[in-house]
């Protein structure tokens, strides 16, 4: 129980997938504008990375990693030589988007109101590098199923935090006098790496 | 193949008049990760530049064949296969550094880059043109990437290519390195520089808010 709570710590804190990883930069800058909006786009990559990450994981351990087919009845040994790990990123992928494409079908039928509101940021968590990066890593860093499920989520808790308070400073930038050519997207980047500095006062924390 | 206007204008365009980064935000993620040293960044430029324009290609020439509903998935499966590819090669060839880029290579599918400009220009162009525009944004991604690892490794850690030229205090040289350039914070200044010197140069760009 231990590990698990302070995977899920360190997943959120200390491994942001936003501030440490630069993971999902382009809809956390594209999609910030609005707290409210900003806030449906990170419950959507809570959801999707807390599926897909151990749908990713099982995906891998029993049919991808070298060895892994041994449990099929069919010719015995041959299957310990099989690796087909080469077709991860393309099987993930897979994975990524018809679990989105699902999710999206499941709000629209049960859900509807989210659905609105999530609207046009569903299909777009497809290509949020953060989902996939997630599966990556967690092939990378060898983690169990258990494991797998709680960093999923860590991290989606971690990208969401992150892009709440952006999109909570942006607005209030409003009222500033920013120069011009500043505007929107530089002053954006130098707030971002402002808010890097600060989640790496957590780099050193050992868990 | 001609080379007119049409063509020059499909190259040329992405690199500063409508940078994939610096205007259009896509490809961040990857822009920061690896631009800690030169040689990664570069290796990792060629990957995406070549990547952009093959897919680009590829979904170029069946965009009549794609059904509206599933291109999404066509889209990323071409570009999944071409990021195996490259994947392989890399780490057949330069082991060191595909282990540098570690899960980044893999990343390039879901670069923004290369899924917005097939999304946004191949779909509606013919095959030669959307090489053309693919390899022009793989180009404009690359200048930024680029000057951000030289100033990140110029700085950070005063050597080019691997090659010493501030000579560090810590090797018996007078050169302290900066340390917040290596570090992740030290990314989005430069580029958030980056974008502000573009802007005051071309002040179009300038956005309302």
């Amino acid at each position: 129980m231990q590990e698990y709570l302070s995977l899920f710590a360190k997943s959120v804190f200390i491994e942001n997938m936003a501030l440490a990883f630069f993971l999902g930069m382009c809809s956390f800058l594209a999609c910030s504008k609005k707290v409210d909006a900003a806030f449906g786009l990170g419950c959507a990559v809570i959801f999707v990375l807390a599926i897909t990450v151990p749908v990713d994981n099982l995906i891998y351990v029993y049919l991808l990693e070298k060895g892994a087919l041994v449990w099929l009845p069919v010719v015995g040994d041959k299957m310990k030589e099989v690796d087909l790990s080469f077709l991860s990123f393309l099987s993930f992928i897979g994975v990524i988007a018809a679990i989105v494409q699902i999710v999206e079908m499941f709000l629209d039928k049960f859900v509807p109101k989210l659905y609105a509101s999530l609207g046009i940021f569903l299909p777009l968590i497809a290509v949020n590098c953060a989902i996939l990066g997630a599966s990556l890593f967690m092939v990378e860093r060898n983690y169990s199923f258990g494991e797998s499920v709680v960093f999923g989520f860590g991290s989606g808790v971690g990208w969401m935090l992150a892009i709440v308070a952006l999109a909570a400073i942006r607005e209030k930038m409003r009222y500033s006098n920013v120069q011009p050519a500043l505007r929107g997207l530089g002053i954006s980047f130098l707030l971002v790496g402002l808010m890097a500095l600060g989640f790496m006062a957590f780099s050193g924390i050992q868990l | 193949m001609a080379f007119g206007k049409k063509e020059r204008d499909a190259l040329y365009d992405p690199i500063f008049n409508n940078n994939p980064i610096a205007l259009q935000v896509l490809g961040i993620c990857s822009a920061l990760a690896v631009t800690t040293k030169m040689e990664t960044a570069f290796v990792m430029c060629l990957a995406v530049t070549g990547v952009t324009m093959g897919s680009s290609f590829v979904i170029s020439m069946l965009r009549n064949n794609i059904p509206p509903s599933i291109r999404i998935i066509v889209q990323l499966s071409v570009i999944a296969s071409f990021v195996i590819l490259t994947d392989q090669i890399l780490k057949a060839y330069l082991f060191d550094i595909s282990k540098q880029l570690s899960v980044f290579v893999g990343l390039i599918i879901t670069n923004c880059i290369v899924m917005g400009r097939c999304e946004a220009y191949a779909m509606q162009n013919g095959p030669w043109l959307s090489a053309l525009d693919g390899l022009g944004n793989g180009l404009g991604y690359s200048v930024i990437l680029m000057a951000t690892a030289f100033f990140r490794e110029l700085f950070g850690s005063g050597s080019l290519f691997g090659h010493v030229l501030l000579k560090p205090v810590t090797d018996g040289g007078w050169y302290t390195p900066n340390g917040l350039m290596v570090l992740s914070p030290g990314a989005f200044f430069l580029i958030g520089f980056f974008i502000w010197l573009i802007r005051v140069w071309k002040p179009e760009q300038i956005e309302e808010e």
